[in-house]
């Protein structure tokens, strides 16, 4: 390990000191997974899949379906909408329209934690598990704890945190589906909450630089008027427009300084 | 498929919930190569992604799915003000503002609903 970055260790994990040989992948991916616990989102994310438990079980679908959803589909709204569109009589063609107009975010987020990931030698088929393992909560925690690391640990990181987080959710299904009957109304919609004020509170301390809280505030503005004014692929233009505002304001900024 | 009927919500999850959000995922693979995390193209990517999971919030916030439907618009959105307020306060801990969020949300539709 020759690089010694100018890291700034707050709530991390530890880093071995520079003299001591780098640690396996194993060990870094034993890192990652003890990050996913101490996050704040393995409980977010226990919370959350308790819903879509209960949801599934109230719509009538077995438990191993539901389980093996959250292992394939790995998105909380996106479940949230197969389960709700399926339960609601909607064909599969339309299921499958409503999530994958909602999955077009996990692009952008696959994309900006690659470049995080990636080393001139990384194969294409080692990036397959980090890009399964994309979800707001993982990409949260990864874009605020890889750039700590050493480049070369971080994808047995990122798989780590990852891995963590869905078994995380997977407890939290396997509950929900058998607390269903016993779960009162109000703490559901309390648990279908989670997703929208984690997501926010946790964009907003992620959202370091004022290209990104521009971002974050257009999108907040952007979403609603478009979805509003029944504007198709509403969520990809939010992404496009607000993204590329904020992103022109930055250029503007540094030019004029 | 009827000849397997036991297969079918299987099919089904593969063909409409798996694969249309995968796909974003397998294209983001190809679309990173050649990235790097220094590059603009990523800062601007990081800022759609952003500005993306923003709409996510919105339209979750505006449009909820089942048993937050029921709780009024007015406490949803003080909900989310309670949260980042709290968040802000709180020394930007992420974990008091879900609680505070949370506590808003619930306290709010007891009483609305009481």
């Amino acid at each position: 390990m020759a690089l010694s970055l100018p890291v700034t260790v707050l709530d991390m994990p530890s880093i071995p000191p520079i003299d001591q040989p780098p640690p396996s992948p194993a060990a870094t991916f034993v890192t990652g997974w003890r990050a996913a616990w101490t996050s704040v989102f393995s409980l977010v994310l226990i919370g959350t899949y308790v819903g879509i438990g209960a949801l599934a079980h109230d719509y009538g679908f077995s438990l191993r379906w539901a389980l093996l959803s959250t292992l394939l589909v790995w998105a909380g709204p996106a479940q949230v909408i197969l389960l709700s569109t399926l339960g609601a009589g909607a064909t599969p063609l339309e299921a499958a329209l409503a999530v994958g107009l909602s999955g077009v975010r996990l692009l952008p987020m696959v994309v900006s934690l690659l470049a995080l990931i990636k080393r001139p030698d990384t194969r294409a088929r080692d990036l397959i598990l980090p890009a399964h393992l994309t979800a707001v909560s993982m990409w949260v925690e990864s874009l605020r704890l890889l750039p700590t690391l050493p480049r070369a640990q971080r994808l047995a990181f990122a798989n780590g945190l990852g891995i963590g987080f869905l078994v995380a959710a997977h407890g939290g299904t396997l509950a929900g589906f058998y607390l269903a009957a016993s779960l009162p109304a109000l703490l559901t919609a309390g648990l279908l909450f989670l997703t929208p004020v984690s997501f926010l509170v946790s964009a907003v301390r992620n959202s370091k630089l004022m290209v990104d809280r521009l971002a974050l505030a257009l999108g907040l503005v952007v979403g609603p008027l478009l979805a509003y004014r029944g504007v198709g692929l509403d969520l990809m233009w939010t992404g496009i427009i607000g993204g590329s505002c904020a992103y022109g304001v930055h250029r503007l900024r540094r030019a004029l300084r | 498929m009827s000849s397997l009927p036991g297969l079918a919500p299987y099919l089904v999850l593969i063909a409409a919930g798996f694969l249309p959000n995968e796909i974003w995922r397998m294209l983001g693979i190809v679309a990173a190569h050649g990235l790097d995390e220094g590059s603009e193209l990523v800062v601007w990517v990081r800022a759609v992604a952003t500005a993306l999971l923003a709409g996510v919030v919105a339209k979750i916030i505006l449009f909820p799915p089942g048993g937050l439907a029921d709780v009024p618009l007015a406490i949803r959105l003080s909900a989310m003000a309670g949260g980042f307020a709290a968040y802000l306060l709180m020394r930007r801990s992420v974990l008091a503002g879900v609680l505070a969020g949370e506590a808003v949300l619930i306290l709010g539709a007891f009483w609305f609903a009481g």
